[in-house]
């Protein structure tokens, strides 16, 4: 049984191996005519299968140990890097009405001239064009501040229950625990489009507000910014409880008592112990919740009004309604410039946090 | 430490409640005959019957599913293969660009991933349906498989597998013989979390969907759009339902395997 597994697995590796290869000696630098079809599919596993069988077992392992590394690494190559290269090479090209609606491509059949014409394509337009519309860097703007305000909120509503589950009685902290984990299994879109029969005009807040007289007129709260910030404090709220309440969780209480015993009341305690001691859970939240909220798409387009500027609606947007590929891509690098930032403080915190673990 | 308090008990009251209403509220209002979202018209299951009529619903759950099986099991032995190589491979050409291609996409924004793939598949000229949401969803997933697994695999006792390689083993029957079983809860519940990734994503599924293949989401997205509506009320309790049911039995499934594998080790060390 496992040598099945065992030859099943590398049947599929070698059969891939093999198909890349065919592919790329018959269509020499043509991918774009590159064709997935299941005659040649299965043309490569009965090759595979024919090598797995010539070959003596030392090599077959010789092979396993090298597709270990080479299959995942080849992968993200393939579709996480080439693909931002890409991204980056269409964001110093020009429009074109054609389809693909850009222009230079690259094409190495022309040999060397190829290559000069397309890097003499090449220019700074787009972002130029960026920083002359006032549309991008409001939307950057306004996105860094609805993800900035909406970070503080949700550390507001998170700590509170981090806190009050760090207090718990141990025999209940794990079920607290899956209740805190069990929205973030569940559909983010789903999670979100809660909220919109709940803020409308005449959704159930609006319906509990007034039955009760708290107002008179019917508030407007969808499609405004408003129900953005709530949107992301909704959503984000496990990723700033988690983290702080782990490092709530392992704090001392003998310290706070310590600091009683001393005359410190407990507010102070609070001030001067708790916060402190769980710095790490706080910066750690704050970045789990600042990071994805920048680029944030879903909660604006539901949830935000027409007058909503964020950055992830205004790239969807530009490609999807404009079909303005080169700008769209230049709005992404951008993006991912002002992301760098927060990331690299964000893996320090991280690497402080382990060294001061470990 | 445990202190409780009337705060703390608010505190945990109040911030449940919000977690939680919204939620409450969508799965009793799934249940209204109105058709007026907000307006309550007394109990029925009209909406759960229209939903299985609506063949547009059922043929993209039915993509959803595929897509996820599939990008989900090829993730899993992608991102494994990627966290063994990242925890025990010493140095080797373009290691820290490995690791950061496995950290980078867990924060790239999903608007980026999705066009950066759409270009790509636009590029290379493949028809875009249910294959290039598989490519795209496993690249994604995939990291964060490696990711969790790779925690396990630091943890582990590395000696074990060293004593497979004394006694004769090759690496790969080592791997699959010794690390393999030890490492496998970690390895299930990275591809339960592919699985709901793959389920719930909107953002990457649309750049790489083609007009052939509609996945759930993008189809409850261009449903919610306009507003609410009772169908997808009905909907979302079903996914709400089968999350909570499959949440709550994993849980009990993994603290029933860890429990037999603690009584397993002590015996051994006994024996």
């Amino acid at each position: 049984m496992l040598r099945f597994v065992n030859l099943t697995i590398l049947t599929a590796i070698i059969g891939l191996v093999v198909y890349a290869a065919a592919v790329l000696i018959l269509n020499p630098w043509r991918l774009d005519t590159v064709v997935f079809t299941q005659g040649r599919a299965v043309i490569a596993v009965l090759l595979a299968i024919g090598l797995l069988v010539v070959l003596p077992s030392r090599l077959r392992d010789r092979i396993a140990a090298l597709a270990i590394v080479v299959v995942p690494y080849y992968w993200l190559l393939a579709l996480f890097l080439v693909p931002f290269i890409i991204v980056l090479k269409i964001s110093l090209s020009d429009i074109e009405l054609a389809i693909p609606p850009y222009t230079p491509t690259l094409d190495l059949g022309e040999g060397w001239q190829g290559i000069k014409d397309f890097f003499a394509g090449l220019d700074f337009e787009n972002f130029e064009f960026l920083t002359t519309d006032d549309l991008y860097w409001k939307a950057y703007l306004s996105s860094v501040q609805i993800a900035f305000l909406s970070t503080v909120m949700t550390l507001l509503v998170g700590y509170p229950i981090a806190y009050g589950m760090a207090n718990a009685p141990t025999h209940w902290r794990p079920t607290l625990l899956m209740l805190v984990i069990l929205p973030f299994w569940t559909s983010f879109l789903i999670r979100v489009y809660s909220w919109m029969g709940i803020l409308s005009t005449e959704g159930y807040l609006n319906q509990v507000l007034m039955w009760t007289g708290v107002i008179s007129e019917p508030l407007t709260i969808l499609n405004t910014n408003v129900a953005v910030y709530i949107g992301i404090v909704y959503t984000y709220l496990p990723f700033m409880i988690l983290p702080i309440y782990a490092s709530l969780e392992r704090m001392d209480v003998s310290l706070l008592e310590a600091a009683e015993d001393l005359g410190c009341s407990r507010i102070s305690a609070f001030w001067l112990i708790t916060v402190p001691l769980s710095k790490s859970g706080i910066i750690a939240g704050s970045f789990l919740v600042f990071i994805p909220a920048l680029g944030e798409f879903v909660i604006p387009s539901l949830l935000g009004g027409s007058r909503t500027l964020m950055i992830g609606k205004v790239l969807w947007e530009e490609f999807f309604n404009n079909r303005d590929w080169p700008v769209a891509s230049a709005v992404a690098v951008v993006l991912l410039l002002i992301l760098i930032i927060p990331i690299i403080l964000f893996q320090r915190n991280q690497q402080k946090q382990r060294e001061a673990e470990g | 430490m445990t202190r409780t308090t009337w705060f703390n008990t608010v505190s945990l009251t109040l911030g449940f409640a919000f977690l939680y209403l919204p939620m409450v509220i969508l799965v009793v209002y799934s249940f209204n005959d109105s058709k007026l979202v907000t307006v309550w018209g007394g109990f029925s299951t009209r909406w759960y019957g229209e939903l299985i009529q609506n063949e547009a619903f059922l043929n993209a759950a039915w993509v959803t599913i595929k897509v996820a099986v599939f990008s989900s099991t090829i993730a899993t032995v992608l991102g494994t293969m990627a966290a063994y190589v990242l925890v025990r491979s010493g140095r080797f050409l373009g290691r820290t660009l490995f690791s950061g291609m496995i950290y980078a996409p867990l924060v790239m924004p999903e608007v980026i991933t999705g066009l950066s793939l759409l270009l790509l598949f636009i590029g290379i000229g493949l028809d875009r349906g249910v294959l290039t949401i598989v490519l795209a969803h496993t690249t994604f997933s995939m990291c964060y498989v490696s990711v969790v697994v790779s925690s396990r695999l630091v943890s582990f006792d590395r000696s074990l597998e060293e004593a497979a390689l004394d006694l004769g083993c090759t690496p790969f029957t080592a791997f699959r013989l010794v690390t393999l079983p030890i490492i496998a809860p970690a390895v299930i519940s990275g591809w339960l979390l592919a699985f709901t990734l793959s389920l719930d994503d909107l953002v990457i599924a649309s750049f790489a969907a083609g007009p052939s293949a509609t996945t759930l989401p993008i189809k409850i997205f261009s449903a919610v759009r306009l507003g609410v509506s009772p169908e997808i009320n009905a909907l979302s309790t079903i996914m709400i339902a089968i999350v909570t049911v499959g949440v709550i039995s994993a849980s009990l499934i993994s603290k029933r395997a860890t429990l037999r594998q603690e009584a397993e080790e002590r015996a051994a060390m006994r024996g």
